[in-house]
């Protein structure tokens, strides 16, 4: 980016949600359409939404659909006639659009999603899980996990540069821990619209943009032939967003911001001459650090990886850095039912990171905080202790859940 | 390893379904009375739901189980001792609903394998249709019309168990004639069926088509593309507008050609073609307009030519032609070529007349379905008085033997 920032311009502080603050980069990203369609927890975001539009805030065609199906069938529409879209929504409302959701990255739209955690039904549960996100990773979505609103808003702008880099053209979901980020205020910093202009360029679909000038066909049924090409051609974006896109994107905006994030793909926290450390996605973090800062001060060595992007997975990166320690505790707040080890998902893309690395610390499972259940201190606590005795040598299972009435 | 056999079964989508269904599995069927084992399969990437569309079944036979899984082990075989043609039109060459290009009828065909094409023309006709192949081959007919055994409706002709019993005479080693009379008693319990199976071994007889023989056509083709020379999301360019066209005899320019996909050309679906009497044409469009596929070209003389490179054979210019006997559909085999009509009117109009009128003489017997009700039963009666198909020993035809079979369920799409 070689546009000069006017560096006097200061950012403004506002205490608003993470829903809130996606919906402010929304406005900071000048998106075009959005469609909605509530479920709770997303529907904060479209409601803010609505509020700029309505105060005049935010000049865009805002669609309330009738499903979540057709709310994001119109805002990939609408990304392949040019449009910069943004969409979002929560647990089955999520999984009901699941036909939208694969076809998005298939056709190379980067439309940018913001998926409000939510554990799935049966039983109606409002409380966060990560099952509903996690459902696409295999398809060709980017998906990136925030802990509070100020990483919302920067990742949401940052997922506008990643997804619609032509290098790349992949969907990105934004995942927020329901209630624990979407629900709750905290002050945060709006940047002036100068630096998002100097960051984010204009959405360019090049000659993949459907419009009568460019006549073209998007996606014809094709057979045997085919197929694998297009798989290959996804591949390698996936792989360009990870080595090239992300890490650009996240230096440009350390430059025009002043605001750094370090390792793009995952925050380290005390990790430095830790023993063990945990290894965890979303609000977590929260109490996982309360806990951390608590044992070193008795003098246990425990320290925190919390992953930003799961998709694409920085596995060497990661492997390498959880190579450093004698024993690795993953904490997945989500489940998958007959998985390797009856693990959860992150666990078991942790084990695959770290197969063929040089240095394999024991990785000790844990299934925590379901459908919205508070993670709390002493679970915290007493995960590290499980992960101290692997450290020790003293095997422990692959996987317990924690926090369950037993 | 023991021996492996493949023959496929080339057939019109939809109307032809079953047909092609039940010949494959009679083929496993009487291996497996003949002391060997065989799968019976439709060729996945084929669309057979599609009207006309050409597609493929096959039957894999070995003589042991694991000959059959190398077989088994592929897609579909790279090659077949024998090819059946279930419509005669197909002799021209298939192409799929895919981009495949265009396939030679005899493509698969091993050194000294047999196509068998069922149909009432003969040997001289359908090798002129047939592409050349590098290596002689065999030819066998079995005399028929088109037989339409489709998805939903099983009109029985006999098609099925005949190219079974032809079978038995060419490839004597897949299986024996009393293999097929026990294949046929078990899977459907139909003497009549038995005999006429009989009948067709006894009559098939085959000739050698040698390299020389045939349409030196080269068929088109094209490269498939490497991944990264591939849009993202397989976006790809639509075909340009078009532009005018040369009248051949003034050199005039003007009307309007439409440019036309040149990988997939989907020509191989007609069983019919129309012929139009430029003489009586009042230009009123309907054709052009009505053309599901756009294959008419606009001369400068504002004529409407039907492309043959573009037309399926729908019949639809037909139906809509408002002049009596301007656009008439004749049956694919009458012709060698996909030249323009409009461009010979123009060089001759005396002479196009003659072969208008020529042509129009081969009005269809049958294709795309039954064209009248009561059409199969009158069709059945001239097979049985032509001697191509027999009546049971109490005067029974095959007309009493109609069976409905509304075959698999079929997805679509």
């Amino acid at each position: 980016m070689a546009k000069v920032v006017e560096k006097a311009q200061q950012e403004k502080e506002a205490l608003i949600s993470g829903s809130e603050a996606i919906a402010v980069a929304c406005k900071l990203a000048d998106v075009d359409v959005i469609t909605a369609y509530p479920i709770r927890p997303y529907d904060t975001v479209m409601q803010y939404v609505a509020k700029l539009v309505a105060n005049g805030e935010l000049d865009c065609e805002y669609i309330v659909a009738e499903s979540e199906h057709s709310q994001f069938e119109i805002v990939k529409h609408a990304s392949a006639a040019g449009a910069r879209v943004f969409c979002g929504s929560s647990g089955v409302g999520w999984m009901y659009a699941f036909e939208a959701l694969t076809v998005t990255p298939a056709l190379r739209i980067p439309m940018v999603a913001m998926v409000g955690n939510r554990a799935l039904d049966d039983p109606g549960a409002f409380g966060v899980e990560h099952n509903d996100a996690l459902a696409v990773r295999d398809l060709g979505w980017q998906l990136v996990w925030v802990d509070n609103a100020q990483e919302a808003l920067d990742t949401a702008l940052i997922a506008y540069r990643v997804a619609e880099d032509r290098r790349v053209f992949l969907p990105c979901a934004i995942a927020c821990d329901g209630a624990f980020l979407t629900h709750s205020q905290a002050l945060t910093k709006i940047p002036p619209q100068e630096w998002v202009d100097a960051f984010l360029p204009p959405y360019n679909r090049g000659d993949l943009l459907l419009h009568p000038d460019n006549p073209i066909t998007v996606a014809p049924q094709v057979n045997e032939d085919w197929l694998m090409e297009l798989r290959k051609h996804n591949d390698e974006a996936m792989k360009r967003s990870k080595n090239a896109v992300i890490p650009e994107a996240y230096r440009d905006f350390e430059r025009i911001f002043n605001r750094s994030y370090g390792n793009p793909f995952f925050e380290e926290y005390q990790t430095e001459g830790a023993d063990i450390v945990l290894v965890g996605m979303g609000t977590l973090s929260m109490p996982v650090k309360v806990a951390i800062r608590q044992m070193r001060k008795e003098g246990k060595k425990v320290g925190f990886v919390r992953l930003r992007w799961f998709r694409p997975f920085p596995a060497e990166d990661l492997a390498e850095t959880l190579g450093r320690f004698k024993a690795v505790g993953v904490i997945d707040r989500d489940y998958s039912f007959g998985s390797p080890h009856f693990s959860g998902v992150l666990a078991t893309e942790v084990r695959a990171a770290l197969y063929p690395a040089a240095k394999r610390p024991p990785v000790v499972g844990f299934i925590c905080g379901l459908g919205g259940r508070e993670v709390t201190v002493p679970d915290v606590r007493r995960m590290s202790e499980m992960v101290f005795k692997a450290a020790g040598g003293e095997p422990q299972p692959l996987i317990t859940w924690i926090g369950i009435r037993e | 390893m023991g021996r492996l056999f493949a023959v496929e079964i080339v057939y019109r989508g939809i109307f032809q379904k079953n047909l092609a269904k039940n010949i494959s599995r009679g083929i496993a069927l009487a291996a497996k009375h003949d002391g060997k084992v065989g799968i019976s399969f439709g060729r996945y990437g084929d669309s057979p739901e599609r009207n006309g569309i050409p597609a493929k079944n096959f039957a894999i036979v070995a003589t042991d189980d694991e000959t059959l899984q190398e077989g088994m082990a592929k897609y579909e075989p790279k090659e077949v001792d024998i090819s059946i043609s279930v419509d005669d039109t197909l002799c021209k060459g298939v192409e799929s609903w895919a981009w495949y290009g265009l396939q030679p009828i005899n493509r698969l065909l091993k050194p000294g394998g047999t196509l068998i094409v069922t149909t009432m023309h003969g040997a001289d006709a359908i090798i002129t249709m047939c592409h050349r192949k590098e290596f002689p081959y065999q030819l066998a007919l079995l005399t028929s019309i088109p037989s339409f055994s489709g998805l939903w409706v099983y009109k029985d002709d006999h098609t099925d168990v005949r190219l079974l019993g032809a079978i038995a005479k060419v490839l004597p080693d897949l299986f024996s004639l009393t293999s097929v009379e026990k294949a046929i008693r078990e899977e459907w319990h139909d003497e009549l069926k038995v005999k006429s199976a009989q009948k067709a071994y006894e009559r098939i007889s085959t000739r050698v088509v040698s390299p020389a023989e045939g349409n030196p056509e080269k068929p088109y083709e094209f490269e498939l593309p490497k991944w990264y020379e591939l849009r993202e999301g397989l976006a790809i360019p639509s075909i340009p507008a078009g532009k005018a066209m040369a009248d051949p005899t003034t050199q005039q320019t003007g009307g309007f050609r439409p440019d036309r996909n040149p990988t997939f050309k989907k020509y191989a679906t007609r069983t019919m073609r129309p012929v139009v009497d430029f003489d009586t044409c009042v230009k009123c469009t309907l054709c052009w307009l009505q053309c599901p596929d756009s294959c008419f070209d606009v001369t400068p003389d504002a004529f409407y030519d039907a492309n043959m490179e573009a037309c399926c054979g729908c019949g639809v210019c037909e139906a809509v032609c408002p002049v009596t006997n301007c656009i008439t559909m004749v049956n694919e085999t009458a012709f060698a070529d996909n030249a323009s009509q409009w461009e010979m009117w123009k060089k001759d109009k005396t002479g196009y007349q003659t072969w208008l009128q020529e042509k129009i003489q081969h009005k269809p017997e049958r294709s795309h379905g039954f064209r009248i009700r009561g059409q199969y039963e009158q069709q059945i009666d001239t097979m049985v008085k032509d001697g191509i198909v027999d009546t049971g020993t109490s005067g029974e035809t095959i007309t009493e033997k109609v069976v409905t079979d509304v075959g698999e369920a079929s997805a679509g799409g």
